[in-house]
């Protein structure tokens, strides 16, 4: 669980990048972080894990203060993967980026390997293994940084943009993963400017601002009000922008999905017809 | 008239077993707004670098087929001599920016070309107004963020106003109203001043509307190559991994079901809008 209270962050050069904010990440949840650039979001996340450490305010990471203990600990816990993977990679291959972390955290060989194995697997890097990590496209180093982070298992797991650089298929894998991910009970908190994403899975959104957090609830709810969103210079993901045209012809505003899109169109044409 | 034109182009880095693009023939015509998407890790990037000449001139490893921007053989003109022809703004803004300031960033491309001290100076301002950075063009570009120096990067090629801009996920940071911004002065750009666009994006939500053309890579080879409403209506795409727009998405499964909308793809959710109106008013009357 992350429980944030009053949080404040001034940068040393004197940005103040959080201006209070309060909030409760139950174990278990997936949280988006939506928001315009500038708004603190990414300084919010870096506190998860203890990177930054709040000017006033408390942050406890399962009932423990990150100002209490070092961000090796947390991050055993907490892992965090950048929204540009060139600040984390510097191996000279794939396999050694993967088990650097491992390493560290004291985790057997055979262990390791498998753990390698598995994460490169999961994130279709297999044929990269013996690779240098800057051979690789943009969206597959952001993939290496994943993969690294994965490998050792952390109970919440903070991704700074993810779906930068990656198609279709690999949002989708990373979609069920996080489901997956869900179910075993561990956290999930992304920070995204990817509306279509967060509307493909529907987590709880938390739309910030200016250092406050200006809107919190179900990701439909929220990605379908576009008063708040607008401020937050957020775009309605296009299911909605369709069905916000199509409410006067009496359709629900609040359909993101696009198959639930579909269900209710046939329904109506059918009515319709008859 | 053509203004990019490719014959079998194949390249492969140092190192690499395989080519990271393979027999690339395409054409390009002066004024198009195209799109090129694909996999991640499909090429397309490696394509762009051919495109400034980065390949061969920077990047070693073995390069065949032929290739002409503008008329030119880039293979035979370093990339700076074809900085006033071709502009290239790169994923990563940091690999692309350098000086002291944004306003100096901004201003070495027109400053190496030997322009007039007081058409520099309006052309970058023009440069910094349209990307919406002029306030901050005295700060380092080092110390914005990933949004604002992919801003900069963009200013620094639009101020040259080369004949072809290519633009390699150019908005990745920016939130989605400022990406659409850019966008949308991209695309004035290219309609106004006949500037050729090409855009690498993996979001077609975003960005397939724009398009003339879009080019579809697939493991180095180009898969697709044509109008933007006739690929988009194939299987296929999806099936390669393409993320086709939701609203083109939903007009397709709602055709699947037999509902009649028309034969004109949608590409945004205007178009399908527009298309869902109209059908629901048949309905109605029907």
């Amino acid at each position: 669980m992350i429980e944030v209270e009053d949080l404040h962050f001034r940068y040393p050069n004197g940005v103040e990048a959080l201006k209070g904010v309060s909030l409760v990440i139950k174990r278990g949840e997936f949280v988006a972080i939506m928001g315009q650039n500038g708004a603190g979001k990414t300084t919010l996340v870096k506190h998860f894990n203890g990177l930054l450490k709040p000017s006033k305010g408390t942050i406890r990471v399962d009932g423990v203060a990150t100002t209490e203990t070092s961000v090796a600990s947390l991050s055993r816990n907490a892992g965090f993967v950048f929204q540009n993977p060139d600040h984390q990679l510097f191996s000279e291959t794939v396999e050694e980026e993967i088990a650097f972390a491992l390493k560290n955290f004291g985790f057997k060989e055979e262990t390791i390997e498998k753990r390698i194995t598995w994460a490169l697997n999961l994130l279709g890097l297999s044929k990269y293994r013996k690779t240098s990590p800057f051979l690789l496209s943009g969206g597959e180093r952001k993939r290496v940084a994943l993969a690294s982070v994965l490998a050792w298992d952390p109970e919440i797991l903070i991704l700074d943009e993810p779906t930068i650089g990656q198609d279709h298929q690999q949002k989708e894998k990373l979609r069920q993963f996080i489901i997956q991910m869900q179910t075993q009970g561990k956290t999930v908190v992304i920070v995204t400017h990817d509306v279509e994403f967060v509307s493909e899975c529907n987590p709880r959104v938390l739309l910030m601002k200016e250092g406050v957090i200006v809107a919190d609830g179900e990701g439909k709810k929220i990605l379908t009000t576009p008063e708040v969103l607008t401020k937050s210079s957020i775009v309605l993901p296009q299911i909605a922008q369709v069905f916000m045209k199509l409410a006067p012809l009496g359709f629900p505003k609040d359909v993101i999905d696009v198959y639930e899109a579909k269900e209710i169109l046939l329904r109506k044409l059918q009515e319709m017809r008859k | 008239m053509t203004i990019i034109e490719t014959k079998n182009l194949t390249y492969t880095y140092p190192g690499g077993t395989t080519p990271s693009i393979n027999n690339v023939s395409i054409k390009v015509q002066k004024g198009e707004f195209i799109l090129i998407t694909g996999p991640s890790g499909c090429g397309k990037t490696t394509l762009c670098r051919c495109l400034n000449g980065l390949i061969p001139h920077f990047y070693q490893g073995e390069l065949k087929g032929h290739i002409t921007v503008t008329g030119i053989d880039t293979t035979k003109h370093k990339t700076h001599e074809l900085a006033k022809n071709v502009g290239l703004v790169f994923q990563n803004p940091e690999n692309q920016l350098f000086a002291l300031s944004i306003e100096k960033d901004v201003a070495f491309g027109l400053e190496n070309l030997g322009m007039a001290r007081e058409e520099m100076q309006e052309r970058v301002e023009w440069a910094l107004k349209l990307t919406d950075i002029y306030d901050l063009r005295e700060r380092s570009p080092h110390e914005v963020s990933g949004g604002q120096q992919q801003r900069v990067a963009i200013a620094a090629v639009l101020a040259m106003q080369p004949e072809v801009i290519v633009l390699d996920e150019p908005t990745s940071f920016l939130d989605p109203l400022s990406a659409e911004k850019i966008f949308e002065v991209i695309h004035e750009l290219n309609k106004e001043l006949g500037i050729t666009v090409v855009l690498v994006e993996h979001r077609l939500d975003l960005t397939a509307k724009y398009a003339d053309h879009i080019i579809i890579m697939d493991e180095g080879e180009v898969v697709f190559d044509g109008n933007p409403r006739e690929i988009l209506s194939t299987e296929e795409t999806r099936l390669i991994g393409v993320g086709i727009p939701k609203a083109t998405f939903l007009y397709h499964m709602l055709k699947k079901e037999g509902v009649n909308l028309g034969e004109v793809t949608p590409l945004s959710s205007e178009d399908l809008t527009i298309i869902l109106q109209e059908a629901l008013k048949t309905s109605d009357r029907g």
